[in-house]
């Protein structure tokens, strides 16, 4: 927002600034809505066949079914979990290694360099690798969960404790902290944004390779339960899966941003 | 290499030190001293080397030889709050600090630099006036025997620049630490300080002592000659109606 919205909103009283928060959030939400509206015409007038797109409400209709018969919550159970030991590994190994690395030079050589030859990497070329590996249970997908998200949680981290502020460093050395001090009280903390934002990111990807990995080597979670339908040809249950992972795609980034809003609470205000 | 010897009863005796950045020099030989509980004013150009004094003092950067006594515990305040962001007004007072009795000398101090009411503030929240005084806080909180100034009223505007005038001479007379203000402008030199020091090229090449009572006017006719010297060490002749206008203007073109 610009100084002059800004200044606009602030001297709003509050019922008009809560009456405009609920105007952005029905006018948000409009997008999606028109785009259910068109998926709902194309299906009902028959201008796509039910076999190549299942109407919402068959949609619907199958989603129920799976739930009642217990597939798509275990499927989703198994999917979840994967996400978030993937990503919890992840996220500790990436935070360590670029704790390790922006430290000192030693760590810096001897990591840095490695993750960025990494990053150029696509992960999901690496899965047949890793299956060689670990086989087809539950090791290789939490596997490639974790190395994929490792890699964004890192490289933002990384340049975030690089960026710290000299200012405040000097300042913090005029207080006397100690560098385990430091590191608490100054460098990690104006780390946070971009790490954030790597963890956003990582969350986004932590399905994205999931997903994958359970169409190719799996016999259970969302990704099999997708793949699984294209062979009989269930369409619907193949739709109802992409709408879920919208749906956990959404939640995690919600999650997220839950997250900022109240460790980066000293930036708004 | 420089020396350093820690006597907290001792004030500050700078000898010999020197300071060069490839190849230019920065500092040559300047020697200081200042008593315990002494107000010093160091007055120079930009370029001066006064900050590079001043950060030598506070252990901030190395000096290339010479020798520093100087009191073990200095506090600093810089241009600019240097508060971390991220923690709210009484977390920055009280960073570095033991746990014990912190809880209450904190907000003693925040009262006295009146911002009782901004403690649990973010830093974000508070105007320029209100972020120098939290400065002022933490570097006080630690009950410096050294307090180094690095021209902690430049960014402020006139009005709250009086003001912070007058919180830091109460401040120093409650607490009487030794004080190290760096700074270029005269007339808050003439106002503050037992004694003005002039940098030049980075020597000291004037020492003013400044007798006149406090609290002090600008226009104490007993600070007009000692301001017409060190107006004329700086290198900007007297005689104007506006002495602060015309040495803002010179000192710029020294910087060129």
């Amino acid at each position: 927002m610009n100084a002059s919205g800004a200044t606009r909103s602030r001297a709003l009283p509050v019922q008009a600034r809560a009456r405009r928060r609920h105007l952005k959030r029905f006018r948000r939400l409009l997008g999606p809505l028109s785009l259910l509206a068109i998926w709902a015409l194309v299906t009902g007038l028959g201008v796509v066949s039910s076999e190549d797109l299942p109407s919402p409400w068959h949609t619907l209709h199958t989603a129920r079914e799976l739930i009642s018969d217990g597939q798509l919550p275990s499927a989703m159970l198994i999917s979840v979990r994967r996400v978030i030991i993937g990503l919890t590994i992840g996220t500790v190994a990436g935070v360590g290694l670029a704790v390790l690395a922006s430290l000192g030079q030693l760590g810096d050589d001897l990591i840095d360099s490695s993750m960025q030859l990494l990053r150029t990497l696509p992960i999901l070329a690496m899965v047949p690798l890793i299956v060689i590996w670990f086989g087809i249970g539950e090791t290789p997908k939490v596997f490639i969960v974790a190395l994929a998200t490792a890699i964004p949680i890192y490289l933002n981290l990384y340049s975030g404790i690089r960026g710290t502020d000299r200012k405040l460093l000097d300042a913090a050395r005029t207080l006397e902290l100690s560098r385990l001090q430091i590191i608490r009280h100054v460098i990690l903390p104006g780390a946070m944004a971009p790490f954030l934002v790597g963890l956003r990111y990582a969350a986004g990807i932590a399905w994205l390779v999931l997903v994958v990995s359970e169409q190719i080597n799996a016999t259970s979670g969302l990704g099999y339960l997708i793949v699984n339908a294209q062979n009989f040809l269930r369409t619907d249950i193949v739709v109802v899966g992409l709408v879920v992972f919208g749906i956990l795609g959404l939640l995690t980034d919600a999650g997220v941003r839950a997250l900022e809003r109240r460790v980066l609470a000293w930036r708004s205000t | 290499m420089t020396a350093w010897i820690e006597d907290p009863a001792a004030g500050v005796r700078v000898r010999g030190l020197r300071r060069a950045f490839d190849g230019r020099t920065v500092l040559g030989d300047v020697d200081l001293d200042i008593a315990p509980g002494e107000f010093v004013a160091l007055l120079g150009a930009s370029g001066s080397g006064k900050t590079t004094i001043l950060r030598a003092l506070a252990g901030l950067d190395p000096a290339d030889a010479g020798t520093i006594d100087a009191p073990p515990r200095r506090a600093v305040v810089f241009q600019e709050h240097r508060l971390m962001p991220w923690k709210r007004v009484r977390a920055n007072v009280a960073l570095g600090l033991d746990r014990e009795a912190v809880a209450a000398r904190v907000d003693e101090t925040l009262a006295e630099v009146g911002l009782s009411g901004h403690a649990n503030a973010w830093p974000k929240t508070l105007s320029g006036g209100e972020s120098q005084r939290a400065a002022l806080a933490r570097a006080l909180v630690r009950r410096p025997e050294l307090l180094l100034l690095d021209e902690p009223f430049g960014a402020l505007d006139a009005l709250t620049r009086m003001k912070m005038h007058d919180l830091v001479l109460r401040l120093w007379e409650n607490h009487r630490p030794a004080v190290l203000l760096v700074t270029h402008d005269v007339d808050e030199a003439l106002l503050l300080a037992d004694r003005a020091l002039v940098l030049v090229n980075g020597r000291i090449e004037g020492d003013y002592a400044i007798q006149a009572l406090r609290p002090r006017q600008r226009t104490d006719p007993d600070l007009e000659a000692t301001r017409d010297s060190l107006l004329s060490r700086l290198g900007v002749g007297s005689g104007s109606r506006d002495p602060r206008q015309l040495i803002s203007l010179s000192l710029e073109e020294r910087t060129l």
